[in-house]
């Protein structure tokens, strides 16, 4: 009998080998953690519970069977972060380059499964050189089987991807599906074809940092949702998320204790927005007075730096912010910005996080590059997503909510449950000279006139009052009470119930 | 009495001027420009007129403007601070012929303290002390050494054309004062064209101290004793302090003395100052006196209790002073620090914007100790191009020196400043280093101390150990609350641990915490406790830590993995981590940052002006490379060192942001 027990140790040692002390070592030299240390720090201390360790991969071909790690590879299983369950998987980059194999996959998708039905989130650590081409069609039949889980656990668990090696090929549709991505700065790329393909189809020289890096995928291609110097960082990063999140779509967000007064008054507010209309202001200031210990978490902080979105809590509750960034472009809205935050919104409408949303828009960006490239359709996702959204939606409007972009940014008509404005809104269809340049198109050439035509523009427009008339404001309020009545109005709101006609899904403007 | 004053200036002073005034129960008028519209001096005056846009030659220094608002107005009195038409004897003489009453000296003695050379002469006739020296040309090496023996060694020989330390030598005895004289008779005929020299006294060890006076319409004139004023960076006082700590009483009675004679004889009254430079030996010369009320006026009311504004509008009522030299001691200790909107880690810049957070310590004014800030700017306001970039003067006072700087220390960890580059953290470095400390300072102080510029305070290690020991209190509590997350499984929640390493400035102490109702007990590894007890929650952007009965306050802000921690000028990101959580952290690479050496970075946010050069030109050391246009300051960014320009991401008209990418040398 101890033999017996004695072996499951020596397994269990075995096991935990992955590829072997030289292959880790070579992992540690480049500023990795293994999987199994990643684990560790992403959860509770000695809260992992894994599943599949044994698991080994049947293939035969080209002497793989000469070439078995229990484990396949990834490494499976759940555990708690911060006291909460989550499920977990683990690419061993150490096993076979982290290859994805049959077997592989089927680990993957057992932990899926499982986190669907059990209702609580799904983090997979992507490090892998790719499908295990030895296997063939098989592997790739193993990603398909993981993106059909992806697929059917989106908008159900809250799923996090955090790239942490190469994530090249098929295997970047997984995380791509997935709510959210992460990247560690200079050891992570993604790629659907490599740089050595790029070279030979297209001729472009690129490396894989420039091609698929962290800063190319937060910046310029929007793939991922932020970027950390190293892997420590991302983990700890990926649990502070978390704790925004709740465990599926059927649960409310979490509550955490709070300290923060939800009175607090912030006198600064009252100056927040300069007396030039045309001189910015940083929005960020507002999202940071507003939120819970000035806690903003910030996603796709350096894509479409003109839209601010991420996570505060208000009274310990978790919030999902949306404003426009007077400070770039003016603050207007563009393909870009259009698509960052309707992406968020949805986010938090399938995850029953309310949505706040801070306005101080003069448009939509106009010019060719952006016609041409759709912002109609663009645009009207974002319009889509707030329209849909039937989690509490409370808007302010801090200074301009111009022309169609007004009606865009969670108005009233799209069901919004509190519209605030300060007063400094301007709600009208466009500025006061660019209006008066239309209406009184025939005084055009006289200075004084058109200066008086202006001012009686700004008069009647440049203000929050003829909305409010008409109750596309339901109150005025002031700059440095917003914490408090956002707060009571986000409190009103906790048992709200809103339901959109049944559908099959919707046919958004992809 | 006075009625009504009108303050003929902007910022901390006229808010200081307007709340002695309330005190008195005299109406105020505050003027104000478009840039101070909202300004705190507007909001706390009785009155306000509005005098024009915001450079200050377009308003608060047009005479016309500031007569017409008084005429508006009906003020009965003005009061002009310090700067703009404080020290303008045609300001003077408007309010005269108008009948309105200066709250300042009399004209006459604003024009002759206005001229150095006049004020030289009379500061000589009146027996002040001057810096020896011989105006008239020195023919040959022996009339040098001659004179050089007469004004007493050491001395300066100087080129009457000089500049930039050209044709200039110090001799310190006859051998030196021959050769110098002839190096720089040389070295002037050629640089200059003109080797006429002179010699003047050389003033070792400089320090700046100088002597409040303050004087009433009959005559009578006291000392309000010394302030030292050494601590300067560029001639820009930062930190002044009351008494000095250099002065004997016979050389501060002399000083005071000579200060009363200089004013009786321009017949000075209201408050004004002599400036002396004095040596390390007590001598002490006069430099010039200023006919005004002094910006770091502050210490001087608060270790002698006498209202320096207040003073002035009795004076200026006509009413005789009620105390006498005899009356006028000292009492304890003050230092003022200068908070400027200057950002030390870039060479002081001047940096402008929004004061997104400005929570000042609580002014406190007990037997033994007391702080006072004196500001003219408020949370949410701005601190704007035009005018002085001075955010607040925090004043700490004590019975003794010591006291006044650990008073100053934690005034300073206290003081919450956020939206602007501001010079906070240097200020708190100076408070803290030894040579300040022991008094041994002098006007190179900061050119001697920090002749790299400013790069963070470096705390020492039992300091960092306080830190540590309250940061892990802090994340124990932190810990916990992350811990009471709702939606926690069952019976299977977080155990918080005990044990952890805390990382900060280089070090990482491995530290265990027992925690109990009244706060906890850090266990280091060399086995020393700590008790940490505090009130703080997370949030909280300010701590005060009572560590084994040592209060520590430090800004802190939550990180991901630990805190960001500002104390004592020190800006610390400490990551607090679990045993063994710190053994895996070692694999972690350390980042180097991106070499910067062969970019052109913008120092400022701004505009490009112009270009100086273009892609493939060489360029040598201290070329001029573009024009960055910032506060409306043309700013001439030059090449560091010699070479060839590759790229040019700029041109004329772009707005810039603040480390962006101008040009790329090879």
């Amino acid at each position: 009998m101890p033999d017996i027990l004695e072996e499951l140790e020596a397994r269990r040692d075995h096991a935990r080998e992955g590829g072997g002390q030289k292959r880790i070592d070579a992992q540690h030299a480049k500023g990795k953690l293994t999987a199994r240390e990643r684990i560790e720090v992403l959860l509770d201390e000695g809260s992992f519970e894994e599943f599949g360790m044994f698991v080994a991969h049947r293939s035969t071909d080209f002497g793989m069977e000469k070439q078995k790690y229990p484990g396949d590879g990834v490494i499976t299983g759940w555990g708690t972060i911060n006291g909460r369950m989550v499920y977990v998987f683990s690419q061993d980059f150490t096993v076979l380059g982290g290859s994805l194999s049959e077997t592989h996959a089927e680990k993957i998708c057992k932990v899926m499964d499982m986190a669907i039905k059990n209702g609580a989130p799904i983090i997979g650590l992507n490090d892998s050189g790719g499908a295990r081409i030895q296997e063939g069609v098989a592997a790739l039949g193993g990603y398909a089987e993981v993106f059909q889980r992806n697929i059917l656990a989106s908008g159900v668990i809250p799923q996090i991807s955090v790239i942490m090696g190469p994530c090249a090929g098929g295997a970047v549709y997984s995380p791509a599906i997935t709510d959210f991505i992460f990247m560690v700065k200079d050891s992570s790329y993604m790629f659907v074809t490599g740089p050595d393909v790029v070279k030979t189809v297209t001729n472009e020289i690129v490396t894989a940092e420039e091609l698929g890096g962290a800063s190319t995928h937060t910046s310029k291609s929007s793939v991922a949702d932020g970027a950390f110097e190293n892997d420590m960082e991302a983990l700890m990063e990926v649990r502070r998320l978390v704790d925004f999140l709740p465990l599926n779509n059927r649960k409310k967000p979490p509550v955490r204790p709070h300290f923060d007064d939800p009175d607090r008054i912030e006198d600064s507010l009252d100056t927040l927005v300069p007396e030039n209309p045309n001189m910015p202001y940083d929005m960020a200031e507002l999202i940071h007075k507003l939120a819970d210990e000035g806690d903003f978490y910030e996603i796709q902080k350096d894509y479409a730096k003109n839209i601010l979105t991420g996570f505060i809590r208000l009274e310990g509750r978790p919030i999902g912010v949306v404003a426009n960034q007077p400070m770039v472009l003016a603050g207007c809205l563009d393909i870009a910005a259009s698509r960052k935050a309707a992406r968020f919104v949805r986010f938090c409408d399938a995850f029953e996080i309310p949505v706040l949303t801070l306005v101080d828009v003069p448009g939509f960006l106009p010019g060719t590059a952006q016609e041409y490239n759709g912002i109609i359709k663009h645009g009207a996702k974002l319009l889509f997503a707030y329209g849909e959204a039937t989690v509490p939606k409370v808007t302010v409007i801090t200074r301009k909510a111009y022309g169609g972009a007004y009606d865009v940014m969670a108005s009233k008509h799209l069901r919004g449950d509190f519209n605030y404005a300060w007063p400094t809104a301007e709600i009208a269809v466009m500025g006061a000279k660019g209006a008066v340049e239309i209406i009184h198109r025939a005084d055009l050439g006289d200075a004084d006139k058109i200066a008086a035509h202006t001012k009686d523009y700004e008069d009647r427009f440049a203000n929050p009052f003829v909305a409010a008339e008409r109750g596309f404001i339901d109150e005025v309020i002031m700059p440095r009470n917003t914490r408090k009545r956002i707060a009571r109005a986000f409190a009103s709101l906790r048992s709200k119930e809103l339901a959109n006609p049944w559908k099959k899904h919707d046919n958004i403007p992809l | 009495m006075i009625k009504k004053i009108l303050i003929a200036n902007r910022g901390e002073i006229a808010c200081r001027v307007i709340k002695s005034a309330r005190k008195m129960g005299i109406a105020t008028v505050a003027i104000y420009s478009d840039a101070d519209k909202d300004a705190l001096h507007v909001q706390m005056a009785d009155e306000a007129v509005h005098i024009g846009p915001p450079p200050a030659n377009q308003s608060y220094i047009v005479i016309d403007k500031v007569m017409d608002a008084i005429k508006q107005t009906g003020a009965d009195a003005v009061h002009p601070g310090y700067g703009f038409l404080s020290e303008n004897p045609k300001f003077a003489e408007a309010l005269e012929k108008a009948g309105v009453a200066f709250i300042g000296p009399p004209k006459g003695a604003i024009e002759a303290m206005g001229d150095k050379i006049t004020s030289k002469k009379l500061a000589q006739e009146a027996g002040v002390s001057t810096v020896p020296g011989y105006m008239g040309l020195i023919e040959d090496a022996d009339e040098a050494v001659k004179i050089s023996n007469e004004i007493g060694y050491p001395v300066m020989i100087k080129a009457s054309a000089g500049g930039g330390g050209k044709g200039m030598r110090i001799a310190w005895n006859d051998d030196e004062a021959r050769e110098g004289f002839q190096s720089s008779k040389n070295e002037a005929a050629s640089s200059f064209g003109d080797d006429r020299i002179f010699i003047e006294k050389f003033v070792t060890q400089p320090r700046h101290i100088e002597i409040q006076v303050l004087g009433d319409k009959h005559g009578n004139v006291i000392y309000l004793n010394e302030r030292e004023c050494s601590i300067q960076r560029r001639n820009q006082k930062v930190i002044e302090e009351a008494p000095s700590p250099f002065l004997t009483a016979e050389t501060r009675k002399a000083m005071g003395e000579q200060s009363v004679a200089l004013a009786q004889a321009v017949e000075y009254c209201s408050a004004g100052t002599v400036e002396f430079i004095v040596d390390g030996e007590q001598n002490f010369y006069f430099l010039e006196m200023n006919t005004r009320l002094q910006v770091e006026h502050p210490v001087t009311e608060l270790i002698t209790g006498i209202d320096l504004v207040e003073q002035m509008i009795r004076v200026a009522a006509g009413e005789k002073l009620s105390f006498k030299q005899s009356d006028i001691g000292i009492n304890g200790w003050a230092i003022e620090s200068r908070l400027y909107a200057e950002d030390p880690f870039r060479n002081f810049l001047p940096s402008i914007g929004r004061l997104t957070r400005y929570r000042p310590p609580a002014e406190v004014a007990e037997a033994t100790r007391a702080v006072r800030n004196d500001t003219g700017v408020y949370e949410g306001g701005e601190i704007s191009m035009y005018y002085d970039p001075m955010i607040a003067k925090l004043c700490s006072w004590a019975p003794d020196r010591a006291g006044a700087i650990a008073e100053m220390r934690a005034a300073l960890d206290a003081f919450e400043l956020e939206g602007i580059g501001h010079n906070l953290p240097f200020l708190s470095a100076v408070m803290d280093h030894p040579r300040f400390i022991s008094g041994d300072i002098s006007t190179a102080f900061i050119a001697e101390e920090y002749p790299d510029g400013f790069l963070g305070a470096e705390l020492p290690a039992d300091v960092l150990k306080k830190l540590a020991a309250g940061a892990s209190a802090m994340h124990r509590v932190s810990e916990i609350r992350a811990a009471r997350l709702s939606g926690r499984l069952d019976n299977h929640e977080r155990e918080v641990g005990k044990d952890w390493v805390i990382s900060l400035g280089g070090h990482d102490f491995r530290v265990h915490i027992d925690a109990d109702r009244e706060g906890s007990t850090v266990t280091f590894a060399d086995g020393i406790s700590l008790r940490v007890k505090s009130p703080w929650h997370p949030g909280d952007p300010l701590v005060r830590l009572d560590i084994s009965g040592e209060e520590v306050i430090a800004k802190v802000k939550q990180t991901a993995s630990g805190f960001r921690m500002r104390h004592r000028g020190a800006d610390l990101n400490v990551i607090i981590r679990t045993p063994r959580h710190f053994e895996l952290s070692k694999h972690m690479l350390e980042k180097v940052p991106p070499d910067t050496s062969k970019l052109l970075l913008c120092p400022m946010p701004g505009l490009v002006v112009s270009m100086a050069v273009a892609e493939g030109d060489e360029v040598q050391e201290g070329q001029a490379l573009c024009t960055v246009e910032a506060m409306k300051m043309e700013n001439v960014l030059r090449a560091e060192r010699k070479g060839t320009v590759t790229k040019i991401n700029a041109q004329a008209g772009d707005s810039l942001a603040v480390d962006e990418v101008i040009m790329e040398f090879e």
